[in-house]
């Protein structure tokens, strides 16, 4: 985050501790920054504010001015003599001015907690043995922690729609739906598809859809995300896991390049969903729905599972060695790719640099936009390729000029990393004239062909880091184990460096991260270990002539972030 | 219609005379639009200071001095300043707004352009009830009258100010009388009241430009104020109490109406203006201001000191008539709807009639109001129609106590006040509904009977 300006700061206390805030942040961003929870439901840090729930009540106070001389008052010890409202304010919807104090954890805060707490509880259906926000549900944890612990209503409860499908991949039910308008207000601020309204009125309101529409942009699933109960669901992760057997793994979106943080949550060696991961600078706390589907990539049915030699499984210790020779037999072309990580690319480029290639070449995707988090280049990587020095230009999308030395002759064996380079605009037949060394996790049209496949990991299963379109360096970590055949992507590259090369080549990323973070490579100073969840943001300064597609998204904006130097 | 000598009638002075009529030629007849006329002589900012000095506070319901409201107006943003007439008149027991602009609307549209040209507003609506449709349909008739008069509208009495009046018929739920939520429908959404801070309607109101809202009698009162004078106006009644008050009185009196009254009692209203309680009845409680008011008892005294410090004892009948009596005796004089229970009523079962309302008109935005209300209705419904349990009523006042000034508007008051003050003043009452109801021997059928409406 951008380094306050002093000037800005105003003091505030907060239940008798003073804290310096910038004026205007909200009571609720204030206390925690003391270490103070100030419990909410409808207030979201990216959302604007509703101020609805009113679970985040909070006493408030200000320096009181004389009437009549306008002088503050003061108490007797000199300090100002603070004039507290007689009613609750929001902590959402109270600004930080100078000599503000709140009090977050008073009885009449508490009672009022209680209170709203109660009634979010009256007409709430208590289903939690049931639902899939149990054990993440804003509403069950705070009645216990902020409730009486046992309910006065002995009223028939009201009755609203169970099961609606709102959209493709949302299903609604309405009498959970505490009606707190995140995900109204997400749908019009942030999704720009302003779909969804309360009908009807009082304790009878209802969540739904505009009559003929439904929620079906690429983010609908934020909305299961921000919901605080389990109104909103994710149909495809409904009633498939306790939340609470998921281990979380942080990751990174690789759909585009804007690299969206994410979490990955799986048991056991299996990956149960996707989620958003906050970060400020990249994606708030927003993910598009498509980069949530991409883990069901690691059990698909054209998964490589082991490594082939002309068709016949083999293991990937023999598949490594006959790649490198077939690549130490020259006249070598070699195909790099956006969707590899930067330590790949790193070993790739050890491999160009080891053997007299014919050329290096990425394949570029690009798609449109859709100014949110989709950005133009679907590869998440090719900044990487340039600050690695694998390529020094954009790719092309076809490989015209690949397919050209082919047919003259000029290259004989072709390795390509997760590309398919009949995908790619090479045809069969030229394909049939070269030796095919493959890299990837996944079967296509090119490992039919292949000489040598190598049977590599999806992003799930290895850890690495990718350069998105502010280059800003990001690190995603393990989550799964990869397939028994599988072998991964970066030790077999560093295998065929070191075989290559005669030399010893790093083969973890610890230790590949010594020679990327060389002196003088705008890398230097950065480990994979010391990189935080945040990212950094490299010097992109020399790559700032390329014509990059991408255009204005969440978080970038080519106009003033050509060149992303510094925070 | 005779109009009772304790009667002040200002506002209404010609509204129910033999022959007048809604039309402007009856209004010019009566000296309509020369206020207006002259009040363009004045600097926008002197008839602002004028109406300030007449101490005129706001009709509604809150009573807000009218003058302090407009000078809290943001002038420096740059922005367009709208003038808006609260005309959403649905607080139950009030209809004095309906009579003015039934029968007199052009007293409305001249003291909306005075006000407009004192506040610079190019652009004023009027916010109808959607109830009231030929209330709508007068007012456009008006309208089209006093555009074709150069009343309003372009190049007003040759002034060269102009303003556009437009009326807007409302989205038919109470809350759109709120001053928030009217603005909110009136943009074209759900009539939601927004939360203060920030959206003070005086700097983000509609379309987050600085917005008046006034009531209709408030911006007849200007009328009258820029006619008589600040000073004469403000000797109407007393210091910060001033003028007149059209008050609508309904239920247990022989001669329920609207009066239009100076400085009275609470007692010379109800018994002598509207000849006080049914043959063979006697009153049992009072509801001021409208129905989400406190409740006042008949038997209590109502005490407490002066701010010179001088002390009152007063029984219902010698409570002033006026904002602060009726504060002083611990309610409020609200929208000026007053209603009478006499003997016959049962308060619990008035209380489940005001609940099944209130609920039905909570927006549902914020929690509390949302679920409380609707709690309370089923507890009082529940109570009504026989079924009451031991602890009700505690609980009932727990659940209004939950309520009252945790919410985004006052509407939440609203809901709370009622109950509050009903179990407080006729706690016997609810006490012997929650004994006898609960015990399974009871005879439950006089209490169904009473219950008919209250499914």
């Amino acid at each position: 985050m951008a380094e306050e300006k002093k000037d800005n700061l105003v003091t505030v206390n907060i239940d008798g501790v003073d804290v310096q805030v910038p004026k205007g942040t909200n009571m609720i961003e204030a206390a925690a920054k003391v270490g103070k929870e100030v419990p909410h439901y409808c207030y979201h840090p990216k959302l604007s504010i509703a101020g609805n729930c009113r679970m985040c009540l909070v006493e408030l106070g200000m320096p009181g001015r004389d009437r009549a001389t306008g002088e503050p008052m003061l108490n007797e010890d000199g300090s100002p003599k603070i004039m507290w409202m007689p009613g609750p304010a929001i902590g959402c919807g109270t600004n930080a001015a100078p000599g503000m104090h709140i009090k977050t954890n008073s009885e009449k805060v508490k009672e009022a907690r209680e209170g709203v707490t109660e009634f979010l509880l009256v007409n709430h259906p208590l289903d939690c043995p049931i639902c899939d926000q149990a054990g993440e549900c804003r509403l069950q944890e705070f009645s216990a922690s902020h409730g009486r612990g046992q309910g006065r209503f002995t009223e028939e409860k009201n009755v609203k729609p169970k099961r609606t499908r709102l959209g493709p991949r949302v299903t609604l039910d309405d009498e959970r739906c505490i009606l707190c308008s995140r995900c109204i207000r997400f749908s019009q601020e942030i999704a720009n598809d302003d779909v969804l309204g309360f009908t009807d009125r009082g304790s009878y309101s209802t969540l739904t859809c505009f009559p003929g529409k439904e929620l079906a942009n690429n983010y609908s699933l934020n909305t299961v995300d921000i919901c605080p109960v389990g109104a909103l669901t994710s149909t495809d992760f409904r009633f498939k896991m306790r939340v609470w057997f998921l281990k979380e793994t942080n990751s990174i979106d690789f759909e585009t390049s804007a690299g969206c943080n994410t979490k990955v949550s799986s048991r056991e060696g299996k990956i149960y969903r996707i989620t958003p991961r906050r970060n400020d600078a990249v994606n708030d706390t927003w993910m598009p729905d498509s980069g949530r589907e991409l883990y069901k990539k690691v059990e698909s049915e054209d998964r490589l599972q082991s490594s082939l030699i002309d068709g016949t499984e083999v293991s990937a210790q023999n598949a490594v060695v006959a790649a490198s020779e077939l690549l130490n037999g020259g006249n070598v072309a070699i195909v790099g790719s956006g969707k590899a990580t930067v330590e790949e690319q790193f070993a790739l480029k050890g491999i160009a640099d080891a053997i007299d290639h014919k050329g290096v070449y990425l394949v570029a995707r690009y798609g449109e936009g859709d100014g949110i988090l989709i950005t133009e280049d679907r590869n998440p990587n090719v900044r990487g390729a340039l600050l690695t020095g694998l390529i020094d230009a954009l790719p092309e999308e076809q490989l015209t000029d690949l397919g050209q030395k082919i047919d003259s002759g000029e290259v004989k064996t072709v390795l390509t990393t997760k590309e398919d380079l009949i995908a790619a605009g090479l045809t069969e037949a030229q394909l049939s004239k070269v030796s095919v060394v493959y890299i990837g996790a996944h079967a296509n049209p090119t490992t039919a062909k292949a000489k040598v496949v190598i049977a590599g990991l999806t992003q799930f299963e290895k850890s690495g880091t990718l350069v998105n379109v502010q280059f800003r360096i990001q690190k995603f970590n393990k989550a799964i184990p990869g397939p028994k055949g599988a072998i991964d992507d970066l030790l077999a590259l560093s295998t065929i460096q070191a075989n290559l090369s005669g030399e010893e080549a790093p083969s973890s990323i610890g230790s590949i991260w010594k020679s990327i973070a060389a002196e003088g490579s705008v890398f230097e100073g950065l480990s994979f270990a010391s990189l935080s969840d945040e990212g950094q943001l490299l010097d992109g300064s020399k790559f700032s002539e390329l014509p990059f597609k991408e255009g204005k998204s969440l978080k970038y904006d080519p106009q003033t972030e050509a060149v992303a130097t510094t925070e | 219609m005779a109009i009772h000598p304790k009667e002040h009638r200002i506002v209404l002075k010609y509204a129910d005379e033999p022959g007048y009529t809604p039309k402007i030629e009856s209004y010019l007849e009566h000296g309509g639009y020369d206020t207006l006329k002259a009040a363009f002589s004045k600097k926008p900012e002197d008839i602002r200071d004028e109406v300030k000095k007449s101490q005129l506070r706001g009709r509604g319901g809150a009573g807000f001095p009218a003058g302090v409201k407009w000078s809290l107006v943001d002038r420096k943003s740059g922005k367009p300043i709208y003038l808006v007439c609260n005309a959403d008149e649905s607080e139950p027991g009030t209809f004095k707004d309906r009579q003015i602009i039934h029968k007199d609307p052009h007293q409305l549209i001249e003291g909306m352009m005075i006000s407009a040209y004192a506040n610079d507003c190019a652009k004023a609506f009027i916010y109808i009830r959607e109830e009231m449709p030929h209330g709508a349909r007068i007012l456009d008739e008006a309208i089209l009258e006093a555009k074709g008069k150069g009343f309003c509208g372009d190049n007003i009495c040759g002034s060269e100010y102009s303003c556009d009046l437009v009326v807007h018929r409302g989205a038919a739920a109470y809350i759109c009388g709120e001053e928030t939520g009217l603005i909110e429908s009136l943009e074209g959404k759900r009539a939601n009241p927004r939360i203060k801070p920030p959206y003070f309607p005086a700097v983000l109101g509609l379309y987050q430009c600085p917005t008046i809202v006034n009531n209709v009698e408030t911006l007849c009162d200007v009328k009258h104020i820029m006619e008589m004078g600040a000073d004469e106006f403000a000797k109407i009644g007393r210091p910060n109490n001033t003028g007149t008050r059209i008050w609508c009185v309904s239920g247990g009196v022989q001669r329920p109406g609207y009066y239009e009254v100076g400085q009275i009692t609470l007692g010379e209203l109800v018994n002598d203006i509207c000849g006080g309680p049914l043959p063979g009845r006697s009153i049992k409680a009072i509801i001021p201001g409208g129905s989400s008011m406190k409740i006042l008892k008949a038997e209590d005294r109502y005490k407490g000191k002066n701010p010179d410090g001088s002390e009152y004892d007063w029984g219902l009948e010698d409570i002033p008539l006026d904002y602060d009596g009726i504060a002083a005796a611990g309610s409020m004089s609200g929208s000026g709807g007053m209603m009478v229970l006499d003997d016959t009523v049962s308060i619990p079962a008035a209380l489940a009639n005001l609940m099944a309302f209130y609920s039905h008109e909570s927006c549902g935005q914020c929690t509390p109001c949302r679920e409380g209300s609707l709690w309370l209705k089923k507890i009082t419904t529940r109570m009504v129609h026989g079924e009451a349990r031991p602890g009700d009523v505690d609980l009932m006042k727990s659940v209004a106590d939950q309520i009252a000034g945790r919410t985004i508007c006052a509407f939440g008051f609203a809901v709370a006040w009622p109950v509050q003050s009903y179990i407080a003043k006729f706690e016997d009452e609810f006490r012997e509904y929650e004994e006898s109801l609960s015990n399974p021997d009871t005879d439950r059928t006089s209490i169904k009977e009473l219950a008919c409406n209250h499914g």
